[in-house]
């Protein structure tokens, strides 16, 4: 049995691990066949219809423009998960590399790098996000590298801990004893042992990112309309509330239950391998 | 107790934190500036958009100093800031000064009152369901505390004036008042604003003082002073909790310097004019010097409280204190 098989047992064994992995998968799966099951045309408007409340035809009754609530729900989470899930790969790959050289070089050149990271960490991330934003457009690309560039600093610091827990045991001593590459004592020797933090690290940095980027939308930074999202539903039917509830409750509900699920995975995960999340925050 | 040798160790690590944290806030500056430049278009540009040619671009320019080289403009805007002045907004041609100092009173009124409430109250719930643990009560706090902290901040705020105010009618759902409103009168609009600062914010503190409660309560001073026959509630509040709370002190920091930063997304959701909704329209205005000066004044907020905390800590622990003193 592989380890990753393994791991998976092990967070399958509780329910909330059950219940977490379920409601991430079936998000995934809806994401990718969405397009072909969904009752309606996202952008077709009903000039009659509109704030009409559920019914047999439309389910999640229609919004302020007379569009399906319920087929743009099924869509609305696309570019969301397409964006944090690109963006979360790429935060932990950068990051992780960065962390841990940091860590197994020690000395001046880790002393640096630690302030580097200080100093951002200082910054304020959503201004940069919207400032970002704001002058390079919205396009897919553009928040992909934006969330995972600043989401990697995060992971820095604590690639760079996990190494340090690493680099004075035998098998590193061996590997610099041997005279391997810094690069391949990293990656071949210490990477798979310190992968269990990292995956763990992933898991919470992916539901913080999801977190950012429906912020954003909701702002009307994130997506372009007529695009459904999840973030961008919510704000534009929000002011409608008391007259029509439907058109906010579905893409709330759908949005929770995603970042609920990533959370749950993350917790159970971080349990079968004997992690401690709770001293984190969101940065 | 503290003493001599102690004293001047602790000393110059108290000054050599500080210098590390001016020189954290210069770098910053640099990075904050470095960041604006390197974006398309300058600040005039970005501003007067379709219009920006001829004359009109050229005077706004002079008038902004955009015509000198960055590094000189640097020096410019860093010589401002060491004086307290952070130049001129761009847009809303004034002062900067008094563009964010009314909205920022507001941030620190809201946060302040989020944190006044909501950190004690977390404090309290982490003793609680440290006691309980594993128990009925400790599931249910930490289970209503954590799903308030994994949904977005703007899903608890709609689902907030949805219920009291435009079902019970209890509070205001949205917050219409002057920038420079008197204090009784933000106080009257920002129940719902903080109700929902309070709740995202709670459990990240709240889950810390438990884990922490809960290997207090398992060392053996406490059982020891369990054997000696002490009441509970004294024994948690003056022996447990002091213990407890130091590795929660950086926690409490970051989230004071998260509240204190204007939380964007509720200032929006809410209509409050404080500095969180100002660096949206600022950015939304392309008013760059005033998203410069905001950015700058944020990170100046996160590095002090950090500082604050780092020191706290450093006061407050005995064995951090010491640890160079005594081999």
């Amino acid at each position: 049995m592989s380890g990753a098989e393994q791991t998976m047992r092990l967070v399958l064994r509780s329910t909330s691990g059950k219940v977490g992995v379920a409601l991430v998968i079936f998000h995934i799966v809806l994401a990718i066949v969405s397009p072909w099951v969904v009752p309606y045309d996202f952008n077709a408007q009903s000039e009659v219809l509109e704030h009409m409340g559920p019914s047999l035809a439309h389910w999640g009754g229609l919004d302020t423009l007379g569009r399906d609530v319920f087929t743009r729900t099924l869509l609305g989470g696309r570019e969301a998960l397409l964006v944090t899930i690109f963006g979360t790969a790429i935060a932990m790959v950068w990051g992780s590399l960065f962390g841990m050289f940091s860590g197994f070089k020690g000395g001046r050149t880790d002393e640096f790098m630690m302030r580097a990271v200080d100093t951002f960490l200082a910054i304020p991330f959503m201004i940069l996000l919207l400032l970002v934003i704001a002058s390079f457009g919205n396009s897919v690309i553009v928040l992909m590298l934006t969330l995972g560039f600043l989401y990697g600093i995060g992971v820095i610091r604590l690639a760079r801990a996990a190494t340090l827990g690493e680099v004075t045991k035998d098998y590193v001593l061996a590997a610099q004893a041997r005279g391997e590459s810094v690069w391949v004592i990293l990656l071949a020797e210490i990477l798979p042992n310190i992968r269990d933090a990292l995956m763990v690290e992933a898991a919470m940095r992916w539901s913080w990112m999801l977190l950012a980027f429906s912020a954003l939308s909701f702002l009307g930074f994130g997506v372009t309309p007529p695009t459904p999202d999840w973030g961008l539903m919510i704000a534009n039917a929000r002011i409608y509330m008391p007259l029509a509830p439907w058109p906010v409750l579905l893409p709330m509900i759908a949005l929770s239950s995603l970042i609920i699920g990533i959370n749950l995975m993350a917790d159970a995960l971080a349990k079968s391998l004997g992690l401690d999340r709770v001293q984190r925050m969101p940065l | 107790m503290v003493n001599g040798q102690e004293l001047s160790y602790l000393l110059r690590l108290v000054i050599q934190r500080i210098f590390a944290a001016f020189v954290t806030l210069g770098v910053v500056s640099m990075v904050v500036f470095a960041a604006i430049e390197l974006l398309p278009g300058d600040a005039c540009q970005a501003f007067l958009g379709q219009m920006a040619q001829g004359q009109r671009l050229a005077n706004c320019r002079a008038e902004h100093q955009l015509d000198k080289s960055p590094i000189e403009r640097y020096g410019i805007w860093a010589a401002g800031l060491a004086q307290g002045d952070l130049g001129n907004s761009i847009k809303r041609s004034k002062p900067l000064e008094e563009v964010i100092g009314p909205r920022f009173r507001n941030t620190v009124i809201l946060g302040l009152t989020a944190a006044g409430i909501g950190i004690p109250m977390a404090i309290a719930l982490g003793v609680i369901a440290a006691w309980f643990r594993e128990r009925k009560v400790d599931f249910w706090i930490s289970g209503v505390a954590i799903f308030f902290m994994t949904i977005p901040d703007f899903i608890t705020g709609t689902l907030l004036i949805s219920l009291f105010s435009v079902w019970l009618g209890w509070l205001p759902g949205i917050v219409i008042m002057r920038v420079d409103a008197p204090i009784t009168e933000v106080f009257s609009q920002i129940g719902l604003p903080v109700l929902t600062l309070m709740l995202v914010m709670i459990a990240h503190i709240m889950r810390m003082v438990r884990s922490s409660m809960i290997d207090v309560l398992a060392s053996e001073f406490v059982m020891m002073a369990t054997l000696k026959g002490l009441p509970r509630w004294r024994l948690l509040l003056l022996h447990a909790l002091p213990n407890a709370l130091l590795p929660a002190i950086n926690l409490i920091a970051l989230n004071i310097a998260w509240l204190m930063g204007g939380v964007l997304v509720v200032e929006v959701v809410f209509n409050y004019p404080g500095i969180g909704r100002l660096s949206v329209n600022a950015i939304a205005d392309r008013d760059l010097p005033l998203v410069q000066a905001i950015a700058l004044l944020m990170a100046a907020i996160y590095v002090s409280l950090n500082l604050l905390a780092d020191l706290l800590t450093l006061m407050l622990s005995p064995k951090l204190r010491t640890q160079r003193v005594q081999p």
